[in-house]
């Protein structure tokens, strides 16, 4: 897995990705499109790219941190408690705002997911964690905690179908107007990339850190916070993308270590190439329909990751 | 307060419940009442003991506190076959089918699909529990990927059948299900007893193990197919309970003052079972049936659980 590999797959997916779709357009139209091609290409095409880009990277890149954070391997960016807030909002903004525009709802269902946060990482500075493994299970116990009152009022309303398919991943009902929320996410990402190094040593533990002049509180708080905002703008906007924030960091550090600084740019051209890749054969093998990303993901990627998984030999 | 003190308290605080439980608004019809009770009473021993000893086997196997036995995938696969039956065949084969015939087809799947996947992770050279829980993910991750593309698919009257597996649930148990679960789980744990002494060394991690002179390799395998069987039966039986174990386990470790397994495992046994009886009255009595068993205990034990972490942090 060179990185050059993966910046060339990039780039080929991409431009492929922009020319797949039922309007007719080719690579031969660029330098004379006409206008209702240019306007396919800006509502449609290009913001679908665009989240799509932003959603690899993103998942991927979080879930690596959080792992990093927690010290486990097995912890999923979902697990900081977000998800679930988040899906309560949905759910509050269904009921509250039927009527109202998606972006509004996507904005709504986001103040809960950035409440839900600010409350965890309450719970979690109140409590004294000299073992790491408690930023994960407060986050799981808290998510637990959220979902529950989610499930009851979805129970209690009938909306359980409407929530979960809300949260299953989908790119086709991206357009201008609907996706610009996940612009949110480039700040953050940007931040987390900048902040890889104090990560890598935060995930050393406490003492270790303290010993290496490192704000550990502030640092795990800082990288909780991004895991959590981007987290749910990618939620709220796609939905949920199995694998990515689990699979993929675990795969990447199979092959390069522990070291972000490293393994972050393979862990989020992967995300990228692989959300990528889904999404053009969701939308070419059963032409003109598509199938669903979220789907597309779950089974191309068992595949893949299996493959890979079991062609190391052994691992020690 | 000791151990052993905490131990009958817990006990006597389960049989004060199950005889709630048991007499609550009996108002007479007591040939009626008793042995529909009895019958959730038993069902509900049953998966609580399955489910803790299942967990705290599998946590301290792969040495993590925030796994369950969940992460191989056999609660998914679960959900994949009731929403494919439905998918396929329509809901009134589902409810229409007789009880025992979906128990065997239930765990018979399970079983099968544990059996390929230890055999064929097992028969390779060098491997790691690690891996086997990596695979496990990407196998449940496929099945729930498929189901929910499935369930977003399906009529809302049919997803509301399936929306009622997707719980678990004590009522309505068929007694031939319930007595064949029973003795599958006793067969079970009296099989796998002679494995469970090792626990304790296991825990210590495999180097000390194996220098202990425990069979680690073999020990291992065997508890995991324990683990398995057990999962499996519960599940067919009353569904996927997938936080109970976290939940119960982790509260079990804060309560008990020692590591040692006789102790954590009938301490998580005991807190499953008062949870488990507690929860079900609240659904009863309450909420009058109108909400899911696992709404009350993802809540009220949640929330249990983050106030035994803060009074710990308070008090040291």
């Amino acid at each position: 897995m060179k990185i050059g590999y993966l910046w060339v797959a990039l780039i080929v997916f991409s431009f492929t990705s922009l020319f797949v779709g039922v309007s007719n357009l080719s690579p031969l139209d660029l330098f004379r499109m006409t206008d209702y091609q240019w306007e396919i290409m800006w509502i449609s095409r290009i913001p679908r790219l665009i989240s799509i880009l932003i959603a690899g990277v993103g998942m991927s890149v979080i879930g690596l941190i959080m792992q990093q954070l927690a010290r486990n391997k097995f912890v999923s960016p979902t697990t900081a408690g977000t998800t679930d807030s988040a899906s309560l909002g949905v759910l509050v903004a269904i009921l509250v705002f039927p009527a109202a525009s998606p972006l509004f709802k996507i904005a709504v269902a986001f103040v809960f997911a950035l409440g839900g946060t600010m409350l965890f990482m309450r719970i979690l500075n109140r409590i004294q964690f000299r073992d790491p493994i408690l930023i994960a299970l407060v986050g799981l116990m808290f998510g637990g905690i959220v979902g529950s009152i989610t499930t009851f009022l979805a129970l209690k309303y009938n909306l359980l179908q409407s929530v979960n398919s809300w949260l299953f991943g989908d790119f086709s009902s991206i357009l201008k107007g609907k996706y610009e929320m996940l612009y949110v996410s480039l700040p953050l990402i940007a931040l987390a990339y900048l902040y890889a190094n104090r990560f890598t040593i935060a995930g050393m533990g406490e003492e270790f850190a303290v010993n290496l002049g490192l704000k550990y509180r502030q640092v795990v708080n800082l990288g909780l916070g991004i895991v959590a905002l981007v987290a749910a703008v990618i939620l709220l906007t796609v939905g949920s993308l199995p694998f990515l924030g689990l699979i993929i960091p675990n795969i990447v550090s199979l092959y390069k270590g522990d070291n972000l600084r490293s393994s972050l740019p393979h862990t989020a051209l992967l995300g990228a190439v692989f959300v990528l890749a889904c999404d053009i054969l969701g939308r070419i093998i059963i032409y003109p329909y598509e199938i669903s990303i979220g789907l597309m993901v779950g089974v191309i990627g068992s595949g893949i990751f299996l493959y890979l998984l079991l062609r190391r030999k052994s691992y020690a | 307060m000791r151990d052993s003190w905490k131990l009958i308290a817990l006990g006597a605080l389960a049989l004060a419940l199950i005889a709630v439980f048991m007499t609550i608004d009996g108002s007479g019809n007591w040939d009626y009442i008793l042995p529909r009770r009895s019958k959730k009473i038993l069902a509900i021993l049953l998966t609580g003991t399955a489910i803790s000893v299942s967990t705290v086997v599998f946590q301290t196997l792969t040495n993590n506190k925030i796994l369950t036995p969940t992460l191989i995938g056999l609660d998914s696969m679960y959900v994949l076959l009731q929403t494919a039956i439905v998918f396929l065949f329509g809901s009134a084969t589902l409810t229409s089918m007789a009880k025992n015939v979906q128990f065997a087809l239930a765990v018979g799947l399970m079983v099968l699909f544990a059996g390929m996947l230890y055999k064929f992770l097992f028969n390779r050279e060098g491997n790691h529990l690690y891996f086997l829980l990596l695979v496990g993910i990407i196998c449940g991750t496929f099945f729930s990927s498929i189901s929910s593309f499935m369930q977003m698919l399906l009529d809302p009257n049919d997803f509301l059948i399936v929306q009622d597996k997707m719980f678990a649930s004590f009522n309505n148990m068929n007694t031939d299900v319930l007595i064949l679960s029973i003795v599958l789980v006793l067969l079970v744990l009296l099989y796998f007893y002679r494995d469970f002494k090792y626990l304790d060394v296991m825990a210590l991690g495999k180097e000390h193990a194996v220098n202990l002179g425990v069979p680690h390799g073999r020990i291992t395998k065997r508890l995991l197919v324990a683990v398995a069987l057990l999962v499996a039966v519960s599940t067919a039986l009353v569904g996927p309970v997938t936080f109970l174990g976290l939940l119960v386990s982790n509260v079990a470790y804060r309560l008990m003052s020692t590591f040692r397994h006789k102790v954590v495992i009938a301490g998580t046994v005991l807190i499953s079972i008062v949870a488990l009886v507690g929860g079900q009255l609240i659904v009863e009595r309450v909420f009058t049936f109108s909400t899911t068993l696992s709404v009350i205990l993802n809540f009220v034990g949640g929330i249990y659980f983050l106030y035994l972490l803060l009074k710990e942090s308070k008090s040291s």
